[in-house]
């Protein structure tokens, strides 16, 4: 891993194939390639990660959680082509979430339909309105611009959960990225949420919910992501959420990118130390039980996403922000409860580019 | 813990209740001008734009810091009356503090002795550690100058009891017997490629300096004076230099790694309250240059900075998260002869489970940082080269010293390891020693399945 030095004036070659003339740095290693091997070592990297951590089975029908944003056209356009090329056997499919935020979610949507027709994936799109009869632009109308992520978070990781059951896959994959779990393993240091944080850096999750979910580009740069997806000239949507720049991630992601410009490997270092943090395995983790009033999977009487429901449809937006109180009772053990951003590591946070 | 935040009366309080913890609010809301907790005194104002200001009155406040401190050295038995105590001294106000702290414990220790009877518990010996980095730092020679001349005012003023200063250059690390010690600190430090690994390597220069000064003056406890604030940056620090796994050896009270273990009363204390208490005792410090970061160090400095502005407590927050971590067996006093030890200090030590067996030396160390390595990152230890030093010295080493110490190339790595002080080398030989491949060797005979056997 090194930047090769600059010798004399000469014509540089890429320095992996020595054949042709380099046109990127890459931002992982800063090594000076050409576009072909670019798209080889990327697209190897993956096919690596997913042999090496066994994500799938062949013959598993699998859902890509696909905003029509850089990170999920990505997955599903490599996905795919890898599946062809070395014969996974797999099912693929594209799972998307309508949250219902105008001018930001219907535009995307466009882009995640037009990837159904582009990639040949079948196309299963979920609404937040279908299934809690609130869209975000209402739930923001009545809570305002703090907490409002909390909400979508917790939503749209049952959202997900709910599609993957409606198309029957065995797996979801998502598109988080390197820097999006390096952010999380930050946050929740800053947070004090060791039990989230011995769980965060976890290629494969939920094994032992509804549905297991893995994350394919763990150990891929976002930087990495938005070059190829340039080069490759996909179809993808480019705007922030409109309702996120109050997220707390923002810290830690500006942090991140001011520590790639001083080294680029950092943020493997932040999620290798994230797996090796000696984290003792009795630490308290929620026990699992079902919701009583929706049958999901939930750690307390109700599911978050019925607490938060039941607060919006009484009138009562603080219900399941903030400390506890209301229908889950007084658990002296309540888990911490974060701010804005930080409910579901499941699923994307606000904040990032492509929700 | 750094600050449990239901009794905490000092700076750490968490404005948006995000720990889950219950915030004890005084029952006046208003502005009164009694201090909040002796509810008599007029309350002290720093006006440095810090929390929790002008709500303790000077003496409530001292106590408060001088209690947490206290706390610390009882119930891990940092300090004990055989012991003899070294103070790792650099000026600043960390150690400032924690110098005028331990003096006053051991005024208390000697008026107490003074009036027993039986004089059965002895004071024990205080001594003060300042290293002087001059020869890595050339050009702030005479800013060391006067600092040493401050640092000597301010050590004898801290008598009776006197304190025995010992002014160590940092390149006494390489022995006395060391051709040029200054010239082979400077190219040592040259060949080091990555500015924060520079920065780096020095502290771990400085650290073995403090431990050689410690042990050749009998010293058997090192008192440093870290406190909250630096142990959040170095939290964030390590993680970003993948260094999780040492993480939690470095931040306890307790680290006994080292042949004279380290301890760390001030761990609980917010850099703030030092520097209020500075103030407020009139404890002059000295700022010296070098002390400067540059590169990732730098850089998370500045975060702890933003994030400290936009809530107060979250310093507090990142070392409790981190003191979750599983400490690691060194991290607590280790067993010694106990002839020495009084009756009581030993049944104390016993009841507390606050000794550790010295015979589970299960962990691999890295020869430059000194952290334990998992299991696994070590495992590159089998396939080395026999007699390549420098190859030797890249298997001992951990991944993030590796990549930001050693430099990249073989030839110019042995180079290096030539500049390294022997007590780094010989730490590389020693785990040589316990490879796998050397244990098999041993036992071979009685293996009955073939090489490729799967552990």
């Amino acid at each position: 891993m090194e930047a090769k030095s600059k010798k004399s004036g000469a014509t540089r070659l890429c320095c992996l194939c020595n054949l042709r003339r380099p046109v990127l740095k890459r931002p992982k290693t800063l090594q000076q390639i050409c576009r072909e091997c670019f798209y080889e070592v990327f697209e190897e990297e993956i096919h690596q990660v997913i042999v090496q951590n066994r994500l799938f089975k062949s013959g598993e029908r699998v859902a890509i959680g696909a905003s029509g944003g850089k990170d999920s056209t990505v997955l599903a356009y490599v996905l795919s082509e890898l599946n062809r090329r070395h014969n996974y056997g797999l099912d693929l499919f594209l799972l998307s979430i309508d949250e219902g935020i105008t001018g930001y979610r219907d535009d995307s949507l466009e882009t995640v339909k037009r990837n159904e027709v582009q990639y040949g994936l079948p196309l299963q799109i979920v609404s937040y309105k279908d299934l809690y009869g609130w869209t975000m632009d209402d739930i923001v109308k009545m809570i305002g611009l703090k907490n409002n992520c909390t909400f979508c978070g917790v939503f749209r990781r049952q959202a997900l959960d709910r599609g993957a059951a409606l198309l029957k896959v065995d797996k979801l994959v998502t598109g988080h990225n390197a820097d999006d779990i390096a952010e999380t393993v930050l946050l929740n240091i800053l947070r004090g949420d060791i039990a989230r944080l011995s769980r965060c850096t976890s290629i494969t999750t939920g094994e032992d919910g509804p549905i297991p979910r893995c994350k394919p580009f763990k150990y891929t740069y976002e930087k990495e992501i938005v070059m190829y997806a340039y080069f490759k000239k996909l179809d993808y949507f480019s705007t922030e959420c409109i309702y996120s720049p109050n997220a707390y991630r923002g810290f830690a992601r500006e942090f991140i990118k001011d520590l790639e410009r001083l080294r680029p490997r950092a943020i493997l270092d932040i999620i290798k130390s994230g797996e090796d943090f000696r984290i003792a395995t009795t630490t308290k983790m929620p026990e699992q039980g079902t919701c009583e009033r929706c049958g999901y999977i939930s750690s307390q009487k109700w599911c978050k996403a019925c607490v938060l429901l039941e607060g919006l449809n009484r009138g009562l937006p603080k219900m399941g922000i903030g400390r506890p109180r209301g229908v889950n009772g007084d658990h002296k053990k309540e888990t911490k409860k974060p701010g804005p951003a930080v409910k579901s590591i499941e699923s994307k946070q606000c904040g990032s580019l492509d929700f | 813990m750094a600050c449990n935040s239901t009794g905490c009366e000092s700076g750490c309080y968490d404005r948006e209740k995000d720990n889950g913890s219950k915030i004890v609010e005084d029952a006046v809301v208003t502005q009164e001008s009694v201090c909040v907790k002796c509810k008599c005194n007029e309350p002290m104002t720093f006006g440095d734009g810090g929390s929790e200001d002008g709500r303790f009155c000077a003496e409530c406040f001292r106590n408060n810091v001088f209690g947490k401190f206290r706390l610390a050295v009882t119930s891990h038995a940092m300090i004990t009356p055989s012991d003899n105590v070294l103070v790792a001294f650099s000026g600043g106000s960390s150690s400032r503090v924690a110098l005028q702290f331990v003096h006053e414990l051991q005024i208390k220790a000697l008026k107490n002795y003074e009036a027993s009877r039986d004089r059965s518990l002895p004071v024990f010996g205080v001594g003060v550690a300042f290293v002087d980095e001059t020869a890595a730092f050339p050009a702030l020679s005479t800013e060391m100058i006067d600092a040493i001349e401050w640092i000597r005012s301010t050590v004898s003023s801290l008598s009776p009891p006197a304190k025995g200063l010992h002014v160590v250059p940092i390149e006494s690390v390489f022995g006395s017997d060391s051709l040029d010690p200054r010239d082979r600190l400077v190219k040592l430090l040259d060949s080091v490629p990555d500015d924060t690994g520079k920065e780096d390597l020095l502290l771990h220069l400085k650290m073995l300096s403090l431990q050689k000064v410690a042990s050749e003056n009998g010293y058997n406890r090192l008192v440093v004076g870290s406190c909250t604030s630096r142990i959040a940056s170095h939290v964030l620090t390590a993680t970003v230099k993948g260094r999780g796994y040492s993480l939690s050896a470095d931040i306890q009270h307790v680290d006994a790694r080292w042949k004279v273990p380290i301890v760390l009363p001030l761990r609980d204390c917010v850099r703030q309250e030092i520097t209020r208490l500075c103030l407020l005792d009139g404890l002059k410090t000295v700022e010296l240059a070098c002390r400067s970061q540059s590169g990732i160090n730098d850089l998370v400095s500045s975060f702890v900075a933003l994030l400290q502005e936009e809530n107060p407590s979250r310093e507090c927050t990142i070392v409790r998260t981190a003191a979750k971590l599983t400490p690691f067996y060194f991290n607590k006093i280790p067993e010694t002869d106990d002839s020495n030890v009084p009756m009581a200090t030993q049944r104390r030590l016993k009841r507390f489970n606050l000794k550790y067996d010295g015979s589970m030396t299960t962990e691999a160390f890295c020869p430059i940082c000194n952290g334990p390595q998992n299991r696994s990152d070590s495992s590159e230890l089998d396939y080395f080269e026999e007699g390549q030093e420098s190859d030797a010295l890249y298997a001992a080493c951990c991944s993030s010293c590796r990549f930001q110490i050693l430099p990249q190339d073989g030839s110019s790595r042995e180079q290096f390891g030539s500049f390294l002080p022997d007590h780094m080398i010989s730490q590389v030989k020693h785990q040589k020693v316990n490879s796998q491949a050397y244990l098999r060797e041993k036992i071979k005979d009685c293996l009955l399945l073939d090489d490729e056997e799967v552990v």
